[in-house]
């Protein structure tokens, strides 16, 4: 299935001039370039979003510090929240989702390839709609400029009296654009995998990575749509005078909470159930090892995926709850971690016994491991409600939710990085250079986030501009900001090789890695008819079984 | 590439995969389920806390003959889409356009009420909570229903031009799946505005 391809009149390969190129990509439709344009996208976020996290931690790297004024500090952490969520995180999901899941499955293209395209143009339009509110957010009456009403942008600070000129107006356009973007794909995921599939591949006989992204494709259907119905409620508040959020005509700033949080909550999921995908596909290649416990994996996924629908309010503890529900949210919010501890072991299980070879996607994917089980320990603490009391809204939060994004989600992102460049660009990165970006994020990642904690404990708030001398604050403050340096060194290390192999790597092959899954039988990077015969499929490993025609996967399934 | 795309080999049994349309079509209605949720639930927790009047019980009358109306042209959809499955194209357009007429029925019968409420009552999204949820849950379906008479109305003129055949009686039924949905809706907001939340 695999040596087989066609000769087809490619236009694309020719010499064509620069216009015509970019044409190309603007109305191009196909998966791949669609996946290319969403993760270069959401690499100029990750970018801006990096920048403005550098100037907020410059501006708490000593006490009374003035690098920035109050007001602009603001700003920088409502952009900083909401780049990193909506238009980067979002999107590199959504990207590699794009490009993997058809030639995984064993497809052709996506199942609605023109709404695929809408969807990524959509999303752009978001995020350069909500960079352009700091030009255009001054409004008519001068005030205000890019939003600075935090990414979870509770009322009343939302309302007309309180955040002048337009600047709010951007934040909720912005996310109301790419939200519709995000249900799109949503829908083309799931429509993708269940009517798309190569013959043979049945349910069961999918890469994991197909069962993780239908999960994330339904969540965003479900949890998208509230914050969209969340965010016309507010635009009906400031532009034709409605009180849903107006607690002096009786509304209650307590409901937008909800709405907001019963969005904001499962979308962690949605970022880190493709982020389980990408650690349970390169776990079993470099562990040289089928993964441990498919069905077992697929249900704590799917138990993931509805558990995370009840635990917004674990959010909302210091607001004041009955009884009831302060009991109800503590104990959903912890039987979430049960789900999620079966898939670390099935992880470590899949290494255990294996002849793990630590290149750099497996180096990231083992770090992913140690520090996703951190991040889900601050979890468990916080998710009981005394515990919450004394430390919500404080940095040992804000150090606990980066563990999750950063350690977590960032970390198995990069190491799908290393592990897919070769079939994107077909050349192979440098592993000197990959390793060299590995070490400098995990100790700048490790600098930053675990000496966070400790203020948190003793008593930082999160969102302060800036701080009094003599609280013990001080030293963790300028240890977290001298680990953003590593960070940007790491990242500039990653980027520079990323560049450098595109044009300089050697050449990759089709299956460099010696993978089980069916995007590794096509060339690299792949024909834009991705497979000349559409493959047919026997067991999860079709590619195993091609290698090992004398004990194929099917034998034992 | 066409012709590339079917290399099933023969002896294999037949691979049947569920159709695209009616998938995002399930992932559509799924994605408005949430967002109406909100709104009815915002509908509910706002019930008797307007600060000031009118209150609903004051100034609601339950649009009977508009729900009969909108319910039933969910029934002549699914009767159209028969007779296009069976090939029948002209039962299909009388059918489609019944469907049509009842939609416009109901959206007019809304914007009547609505006129009602606004100059003989008082009541405006401004006025108070009542009014904010009234007609943003109202006008959220409403919206809905004119997105649907949008789509309905294009088919009808596809079906007097004579465009339609019955081959394209899965798309309309997709189609048709959405007006459904738009019924289901009403079904909701019918039941939390004018029956319980009076």
């Amino acid at each position: 299935m695999s040596t087989a391809s066609i000769t087809v009149s490619n236009p694309s390969s020719d010499r064509r001039p620069l216009v015509e190129t970019l044409h190309q990509w603007v109305t191009t439709v196909d998966h791949k370039r669609l996946g290319i344009l969403y993760i270069l996208y959401a690499l100029l976020f990750l970018i801006f979003g990096g920048i403005e996290a550098t100037i907020m931690r410059i501006q708490l790297i000593r006490p009374h510090n003035n690098f920035v004024s109050p007001e602009v500090f603001n700003r920088m952490f409502t952009m900083h929240g909401t780049t990193m969520i909506f238009f980067v995180a979002m999107p590199l999901v959504f990207g590699f989702a794009n490009y993997l899941l058809p030639l995984m499955i064993g497809a052709r293209d996506m199942a609605f390839p023109r709404l695929n395209a809408f969807s990524f143009w959509l999303s752009a339009f978001g995020g350069f709609l909500l960079y352009f509110s700091f030009l255009g957010g001054n409004g008519l009456y001068g005030a205000g400029n890019a939003p600075d009403v935090g990414w979870f942008a509770y009322a009343p600070l939302t309302s007309q009296t309180f955040s002048l000129g337009h600047s709010t107006d951007f934040w909720v356009l912005a996310l109301l654009v790419s939200g519709i973007g995000s249900m799109g794909t949503g829908a083309n995921i799931i429509a993708t995998v269940l009517c798309m599939r190569c013959p043979g591949m049945t349910l069961g006989k999918m890469p994991l990575f197909a069962w993780l992204n239908i999960t994330m494709g339904g969540m965003v259907l479900l949890v998208i749509s509230p914050l969209t119905a969340a965010q016309l409620m507010l635009l009906v508040d400031r532009y034709l005078g409605g009180h849903f959020f107006d607690a002096q005509a009786g509304g209650s700033a307590v409901l937008w909470m909800h709405f907001f949080w019963i969005f904001g909550h499962p979308e962690v999921y949605v970022l880190a159930i493709p982020a389980f995908s990408f650690v349970s596909e390169i776990v079993p290649v470099f562990s040289r090892k089928a993964i441990f416990g498919y069905p077992v994996m697929v249900a704590a996924t799917v138990a993931i995926g509805f558990i995370s629908m009840s635990v917004w309010a674990h959010h909302m503890f210091t607001v004041g709850m009955t009884a009831a529900g302060n009991i109800f949210f503590v104990f959903s919010t912890m039987a979430i971690a049960v789900p999620t501890g079966i898939k670390i072991f099935n992880w470590l299980a899949t290494m255990w016994g294996g002849k793990i070879q630590f290149k750099t996607p497996m180096l990231f994917c083992t770090a992913f491991l140690f520090q996703f089980l951190i991040a889900g320990l601050t979890g468990i603490m916080l998710s009981a409600a005394p515990f919450d009391w004394q430390l919500s809204g404080s940095y040992f939060v804000v150090a606990h939710f980066h563990y999750v994004i950063v350690g977590g989600i960032l970390f198995s992102i990069f190491g799908a990085f290393y592990y897919w460049f070769p079939k994107m660009s077909g050349r192979m990165y440098n592993e000197s250079l990959g390793k060299l970006h590995f070490w400098l994020f995990a100790i700048g990642f490790h600098l930053t986030f675990d000496f966070m904690h400790i203020p948190g404990l003793l008593g930082m708030p999160r969102r302060i501009y800036t701080y009094e001398p003599g609280r013990g604050w001080d030293i963790y403050n300028l240890i977290v900001t001298i680990g953003v340096a590593f960070q940007a060194a790491g990242t500039l290390v990653f980027i520079g090789n990323l560049l450098w192999s595109k044009w300089r790597g050697r050449a990759a092959g089709s299956d460099p890695w010696d993978a089980w899954t069916l995007e590794w039988s096509t060339a690299s990077p792949p024909p834009s008819y991705n497979f000349a015969v559409v493959p047919e499929v026997k067991s999860r490993r079709p590619l195993w079984d091609l290698k090992h025609p004398e004990d194929p996967d099917w034998h034992y399934e | 590439m066409n012709a590339f795309s079917m290399t099933v080999s023969e002896h294999q049994p037949q691979w049947r995969l569920p159709a695209r349309g009616p998938v995002a079509m399930y992932c559509l209605i799924a994605a408005e389920a949430g967002m109406f949720t909100i709104f009815v639930v915002a509908y509910i927790f706002y019930l008797g806390k307007s600060a000031t009047g009118p209150q609903p019980g004051a100034v609601l009358r339950a649009p009977i003959f508009l729900t009969i109306c909108l319910l039933s042209s969910s029934l002549t959809v699914h009767i159209a889409v028969k007779f296009l499955r069976s090939g029948n194209v002209r039962r299909f357009a009388w059918w489609w356009g019944g469907t049509v007429g009842l939609g416009g029925i109901f959206l007019a019968g809304t914007a009547r009420e609505w006129r009602h409420l606004i100059y003989q009552e008082g009541l405006t999204i401004q006025t108070n909570l009542f009014g904010t949820t009234y007609y943003s849950l109202v006008g959220l379906h409403a919206f809905h229903v004119v997105m649907g008479l949008a789509a309905l109305t294009l088919v009808l003129a596809f079906a007097i031009r004579g465009d339609i055949r019955q081959e394209h009686s899965e798309r309309t039924e997709v189609l048709s799946m959405y007006w459904h949905f738009v019924d289901a809706v009403w079904v909701v907001v019918f039941t939390v505005v004018y029956i319980v939340g009076r």
